[in-house]
């Protein structure tokens, strides 16, 4: 398969989807989905579609991991075997332990870890339907699973890639675009502390190109943390409307 | 672990613009190089970052090719973080850090179109060479993503496969050795943020009191070709932008002491 | 100083609520004079100090609480209960037997065995330490009827209401003796089942409804309507 044998980006400039190069894929998010879990989250993406749900802080098991002065933050990406086309092992890949540890190290500094020392907090996140940008879209919905779970938080945490195709930057790939296209650039941020938490990047860019991409993923995950906000607040406003 | 003292004085120093081991921001430990030290690989290399060790030893193989490239051989990265290597590493199989430096590593040779994979391939479809990097974390002395991505380097540039060809649809082993082609020389350079500020190679120390990680990795033409941002603590845009900018000048320095023409 | 958000309105882990000059309450930070959310909640402004009203949250322990605790596991010392916190909390064997303790004749389990419920009151706790609890007071022990409902504990304020409102007015009108453990557990005893009924979906609609005001009103209306309809099908 090479890289240049069709058009991901049309003379109108549009993508195969119909997107602009700076259009988000349609997004649905919801809070509160699991009643086990003391916090969970559910989004879609486009057609990614992922469930995050987190249980503690609570004691850590074995005892020998707690940490005498945080609480230990256990983080575990999975997919489901039937979220891709090619059936997946349902055994960790080790795509999936680097991702569980980016997103892990995305997440921790939005937390305050510091109170609640020698506990751990688990977070599972599911993807059960995968179409590119997974691990940013799962930072978005752990994000919110740990606020629901009512975890003390710097910032919420919102993640979004942005990428070259077919020559153009373009934010939020598909899985198409991400592996026919030139680069992909995967960024998180706290959007209240205007810190980055998570970049990572393959794929070929001039340093400018580079500087743009990032541009355009910063602006993507602006766009995102206002739909974030608005569906953590949608789990306790809604409840007026049923008044009547 | 450090101590609370030496984190101080670590912390300090960076404030007052220096390091422990007196080396500047920019400056990368001693790199020192050893080509060719295992005869049973197909490519070897041995890389000293200061105290920090790795071996590389590139296997090169007969393999079925992925079915979304066909036409193209089959490139593996493996890290060991061997147990003799430091006291924190403990026997079994890869964990998520060993996994992390193997994927920085990959990502960098992979994305920088190092290997001419198509030129590895002997049936498509069917039979392809396949190539694995394995490295060997001897000695633990901080930044083991750029030992291992320079050493990978150099094995590669290093590495001669046997003569294959196809008879009669199988295997033959022709007289003679093929030199592995390589047209790309990725090089990585990995920061650690301590106090806000940037420094370059990190040494153990450094890195167990850093707040954050940046790696990353230059193709021969300045290109960007992989990015990793590592470590719990966060990192600004303006940062992310001097570091890209450094690792520019300081990749093609490393290149010049590991591509020797 | 600027603030940003009204009294009562929600806010989201980091927004910057406050600037300058005030102090940091409950569920907020401040830094380089900012003043931020760490939950969703309501902001709520007490002269200088601004503070978040969580809407979900999880049980940190307090000196003087009084819970609810399961026991898990019987020690040699003593009882270990889980209390719904990031702890669990231990009631030591002296505390509950009167003469000397002597482990090898004493049965712990059968005083309190794993799975009983337990009433009892926070005595000690630091973050380093886990919580130790007493029994040692009137109305405190073992749980031995009721019914148990586990709500979120940040609104066990709600539902005890301003100067314990809420809660005189759900025990007049079902006749039931509750006790709000303040990690989350309610216990809930009336003369009948019925009226267990009444008093949960009380507790319920509080926990549902607590962030938005005349409540107290609609829940009282509530349980008329349904006592009403209760007579009715009689």
């Amino acid at each position: 398969m090479t890289k240049s044998d069709e058009k991901l980006i049309d003379k109108n400039g549009l993508r195969i989807d119909g997107r602009k190069p700076d259009e988000l894929r349609s997004i649905k998010i919801k809070v509160g989905v699991l009643s086990n879990a003391d916090g969970s989250a559910y989004i879609e993406q486009g057609k990614n579609k992922i469930l995050a749900a987190i249980y503690g802080p609570h004691e850590t098991h074995p005892k020998h991991l707690a940490l005498p002065d945080r609480s230990r933050l256990k983080c575990r990406y999975h997919m489901a075997p039937f979220s891709v086309d090619e059936r997946k092992s349902p055994a960790p890949s080790r795509r999936e332990i680097e991702i569980s540890k980016v997103i892990r190290h995305a997440l921790e500094p939005s937390i305050f870890l510091e109170y609640y020392p020698r506990t751990s907090i688990d977070l599972y996140i599911e993807v059960l339907q995968a179409h590119g940008g997974t691990r940013c879209a799962s930072i978005t919905v752990a994000s919110l699973a740990l606020a629901d779970g009512g975890i003390p938080m710097r910032d919420l945490t919102v993640a979004c890639a942005a990428g070259k195709v077919d020559g153009h930057i373009v934010l939020d790939l598909t899985d198409n675009e991400d592996k026919k296209g030139q680069a992909d650039v995967p960024l998180a941020i706290m959007p209240n502390l205007n810190a980055i938490t998570l970049l990572q990047m393959d794929g070929q860019l001039t340093i400018s190109e580079f500087e743009e991409t990032v541009e355009f993923a910063l602006k993507g995950c602006k766009q995102l943390y206002e739909k974030q906000r608005e569906a953590l607040k949608a789990k306790y406003v809604t409840v007026e409307g049923e008044e009547e | 672990m450090v101590t609370r003292i030496k984190q101080k004085q670590i912390a300090q120093l960076i404030n007052d613009g220096k390091r422990l081991d007196g080396r500047e921001f920019d400056k990368h430990r001693e790199i020192k190089l050893e080509i060719g030290v295992i005869e049973k690989a197909e490519g070897s290399a041995r890389v000293f970052l200061g105290d920090t060790e790795v071996l590389v030893g590139v296997k090169v193989g007969i393999g079925k090719p992925f079915p979304d490239t066909p036409s193209e051989g089959v490139l593996t990265v493996n890290v060991e973080l061997v147990p003799l290597a430091s006291p924190m590493f403990e026997p079994g199989p890869p964990n998520e850090d060993a996994i992390e430096i193997a994927r920085v590593t990959d990502r960098g040779i992979r994305e920088a179109k190092t290997i001419d994979l198509e030129k590895l391939c002997l049936q498509p479809g069917k039979t392809v060479l396949v190539v694995f990097i394995d490295v060997y974390v001897l000695n633990h002395n901080g930044n083991l993503i750029d030992a291992s991505a320079i050493a990978a380097l150099a094995a590669l540039l290093n590495t001669k496969t046997s003569k294959y060809e196809i008879e009669e649809g199988e295997v033959k082993v022709k007289p003679g050795y093929n030199q592995l082609p390589i047209r790309n020389h990725p090089i990585a350079v990995t920061f650690a943020k301590i106090n806000d500020k940037l420094i370059v190679d990190p040494s153990l120390e450094e890195e167990e009191v850093m707040d954050a990680r940046l790696t990353i990795t230059i193709e021969k033409e300045g290109k960007i070709c992989a990015i990793q941002k590592g470590g719990t603590g966060q990192i600004t845009k303006e940062q992310i932008m001097e570091a890209v900018k450094t690792a520019e000048t300081k990749s093609s320095e490393i290149r010049k002491m590991v591509v020797k023409d | 100083m600027p603030t940003f958000f009204e009294r009562k309105q929600i806010v989201t882990p980091g927004d910057l609520i406050a600037e300058g000059n005030y102090i940091a309450g409950e569920n907020t930070f401040k830094k380089d004079g900012k003043l931020y959310s760490t939950h969703i909640g309501l902001v709520e402004y007490e002269e200088r100090k601004v503070s978040v009203v969580a809407l979900k949250g999880f049980y940190v322990p307090r000196v003087g609480d009084t819970i609810i605790g399961k026991v898990t596991d019987i020690t040699m010392g003593g009882w270990i209960m889980d209390i719904k916190a990031p702890y669990a909390a231990l009631l030591r064997a002296s505390d509950v037997v009167e003469r000397s303790y002597r482990p090898q004749k004493d049965e712990l389990s059968s005083i309190f065995d794993i799975g009983d419920l337990v009433i009892a009151k926070i005595v000690s706790y630091d973050r380093t330490r886990d919580p130790l609890l007493s029994i040692r007071e009137p109305g405190l022990g073992k749980i031995t009827r009721g019914q148990i409902i586990e709500i979120t504990p940040t609104k066990i304020p709600r539902v005890i209401g301003r100067k314990g409102s809420m809660i005189s007015m759900i025990k007049r009108e079902t006749g039931c003796h509750i006790l709000l453990g303040q990690n989350g557990l309610v216990l809930i005893s009336g003369k009948n089942p019925e009226y267990n009924r009444l008093a949960i979906i009380a507790i319920r609609k509080i926990e549902k409804e607590s962030h938005t005001s005349g409540l107290t009103d609609r829940v009282t209306e509530m349980l008329k309507k349904e006592k009403e309809s209760e007579i009715k099908n009689d």
